[in-house]
């Protein structure tokens, strides 16, 4: 079987891996930036580090995705180490700069490489992540690797796929004095790791959690989706760290994930059932409570993709031969 | 790719260099997308008339082809009078041409979704009953791999099980129909090693007094279980054909789409 790496890329983006109308080869001769990524103390002890909100792109060096750094009496802990090895070393050093202490532990909350490939710049035998996560990280790691390798290149310098250990389960830990509850919940994988700092009341959702920026579905399972955001509803809390997106103090990201994802199913649906095509449904007008949501119709589209010819087989009729 | 790589740009210099011989209807007009392969192309596809860019062609494209084995491709020429033909081809594609679409009582809509195996320009080349052929279309990226890599029931090995499953419906829009339908089929490009070329190669669709309304052309760079959307002007049901290189013929009748709403979630 030879189903390449190439076969996989364009389709397995995570928050917008897809690739960009510029041709990738201009890249190459261009010198990536550094990165500077900067902490915010949210909470007490707890700092978020904004991604763009933007498609992945040479532009941001794929710095797109939310990371969290959480100071402890052993050290730190990394939430999402980033897109590569040296967005991953900028991150140990602002988290060692911001606690005064050494990196003791890193969580990867899922599979997608905006997330997950910065893990390279930490002791392997620190990174943890849920075992579906680790499942797919095994089976899509290259491919992801040579998609973002395309349109990142001098960015990627050394990033290599570093496995997290897979052993991760629901539940309370303790670190360093610091109580943190761990959900093992999926939907927008196949593995999504949220976390909740007992102490500060912030909910760390993951790509669970959007947050004016559109949701990116290339691996969700939609009612999977919408059952973990009921889940994490449900969990006392005071404030929101989404995947991507501004922080939530106002109780608004879950509800608005759940709206557009609800929204993006009916649409799809509909689209569908009245004998649309797939640009057609990709034109569709986006709602106006959705205006302010960034990167809105590239998402849309993009989830046209992912599930209208699956769709399709489900709810157009079967006609006799 | 490495098809298209190697050979293509070689040939694609040949031709230029036969270029000068004068083209048909007239002087090729310069490619505003400034393909390398637009000469080789256009020599090959537009015989019997000149040939324009011409804006009311509409190809709509996504924004980032997502998954390059499923690239939708819309064409719209309805602001056109007398069409009789709409070929869709890829320049940079190791196949291509994926339709060539006539639209005999039918309106000069079609979509489709095609594979893609680079970076490349999509186009339609629309031609009327004078012979002229207008063009239309836009780059658009993708990773690589879309004709090289083997189908997806390929890989799960289920394709056989399947093959010829047709699903579809009618829509009636006044006095126009709209039909959306898709066949399971493998759709080979012949492209990857040990499995041959195999696809559909004609669809048609026919009114219930059995006349053919529409009957299209259909190429292995046409994506897997491949899917059609057509407006025939015709009210009814409508009956649609297709047959694959290795003549198995798969047919059904498409009935209207009722009111009543079925739920699936993704
Ligand atoms: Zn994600």
């Amino acid at each position: 079987m030879r189903v390449s790496r190439r076969a996989i890329i364009a389709g397995l983006g995570a928050a917008g891996l897809a690739p960009v109308l510029a041709p990738a080869l201009v890249h190459a001769e261009q010198f990536a930036g550094t990165y500077d990524p900067k902490a915010e103390e949210v909470a007490d002890g707890i700092w978020m580090v904004r991604g763009a909100d933007e498609p992945i792109a040479f532009s941001n060096g794929g710095a797109i995705a939310n990371s969290v750094i959480i100071a402890t009496d052993d050290g730190a802990v990394v939430v999402d180490p980033g897109p590569s090895l040296s967005y991953g070393r900028a991150i140990r050093a602002l988290a060692e700069r911001v606690t005064g202490k050494p990196v003791v532990r890193v969580y990867v909350t899922h599979l997608h490489p905006d997330h997950s490939f910065g893990a390279g710049a930490f002791d392997a035998r620190s990174v943890h992540a849920l075992p579906a996560t680790r499942h797919d990280l095994e089976r899509d790691g290259e491919g992801f690797s040579d998609a973002l390798f395309r349109v990142l290149a001098d960015w990627m310098k050394g990033t290599t796929v570093v496995m997290p250990q897979g052993d991760v389960t629901a539940g309370e830990v303790v670190i360093g004095g610091r109580k943190l509850r761990l959900f093992a919940l999926d939907g927008h994988s196949s593995g999504d790791l949220a976390i909740l700092d007992e102490a500060t009341g912030t909910l760390i959702g993951g790509d669970l959690v959007f947050h004016d920026r559109a949701p990116a579905t290339p691996h969700a399972n939609l009612d999977g989706w919408l059952t973990a955001l009921d889940r994490l509803d449900g969990v006392p809390h005071d404030l929101v760290i989404p995947g991507h997106g501004p922080l939530d103090s106002g109780n608004a990201a879950i509800a608005q994930t759940r709206d557009w994802l609800t929204w993006i199913q009916g649409m799809l649906n509909d689209a569908v059932l009245s004998g649309k095509d797939m640009s057609e449904a990709g034109a569709t007008p986006i709602p106006e409570r959705f205006a302010d949501i960034k990167v809105a119709r590239y998402e849309l589209q993009r989830s046209v993709s992912h599930f209208y010819p699956g769709l399709e087989a489900k709810l157009l009729p079967m006609v006799g031969n | 790719m490495r098809i298209a790589n190697n050979i293509l740009p070689a040939a694609a210099t040949l031709v230029m260099a036969l270029a000068a011989s004068p083209a048909l209807g007239g002087e090729l007009p310069a490619d505003p997308l400034g393909s390398p392969m637009w000469e080789y192309h256009a020599e090959k596809l537009f015989t019997g008339g000149p040939v324009v860019f011409d804006s009311r062609v509409k190809v709509i494209l996504p924004v980032v082809a997502e998954d390059q084995h499923v690239v939708p491709v819309t064409v719209d020429a309805r602001k056109l009078d007398g069409v009789k033909r709409i070929v869709v081809f890829a320049d940079l594609n190791p196949i291509p041409v994926a339709i060539d679409y006539r639209p005999m009582d039918a309106a000069p809509f079609v979509a489709t979704r095609i594979k893609l195996d680079q970076r490349t320009p999509v186009r339609a080349a629309v031609q009327l009953a004078d012979g002229s052929w207008h063009v239309a279309g836009e780059w658009i990226d993708a990773a690589g791999g879309g004709c090289s890599a083997p189908p997806l029931s390929r890989v799960r090995g289920d394709w056989a099980d399947h093959l010829g499953e047709l699903r579809g419906a009618a829509w009636s829009e006044g006095d126009t129909t709209r039909l959306r339908f898709g066949f399971r089929h493998p759709m080979d490009t012949g492209l990857v090693e040990n499995i041959p070329a195999y696809n559909i190669e004609t669809v048609r669709v026919m009114d219930a007094d059995g006349r053919e309304v529409a009957s299209m052309d259909v190429y292995g760079s046409v994506a897997e279980d491949p899917a059609f959307t057509l407006v025939v002007d015709r009210d009814g049901p409508m009956e649609v054909a297709a047959r694959d290189t290795s003549g198995l013929e798969f047919a059904g009748e498409l009935a209207p789409m009722s009111g009543k709403k079925q739920t699936a979630k993704p």
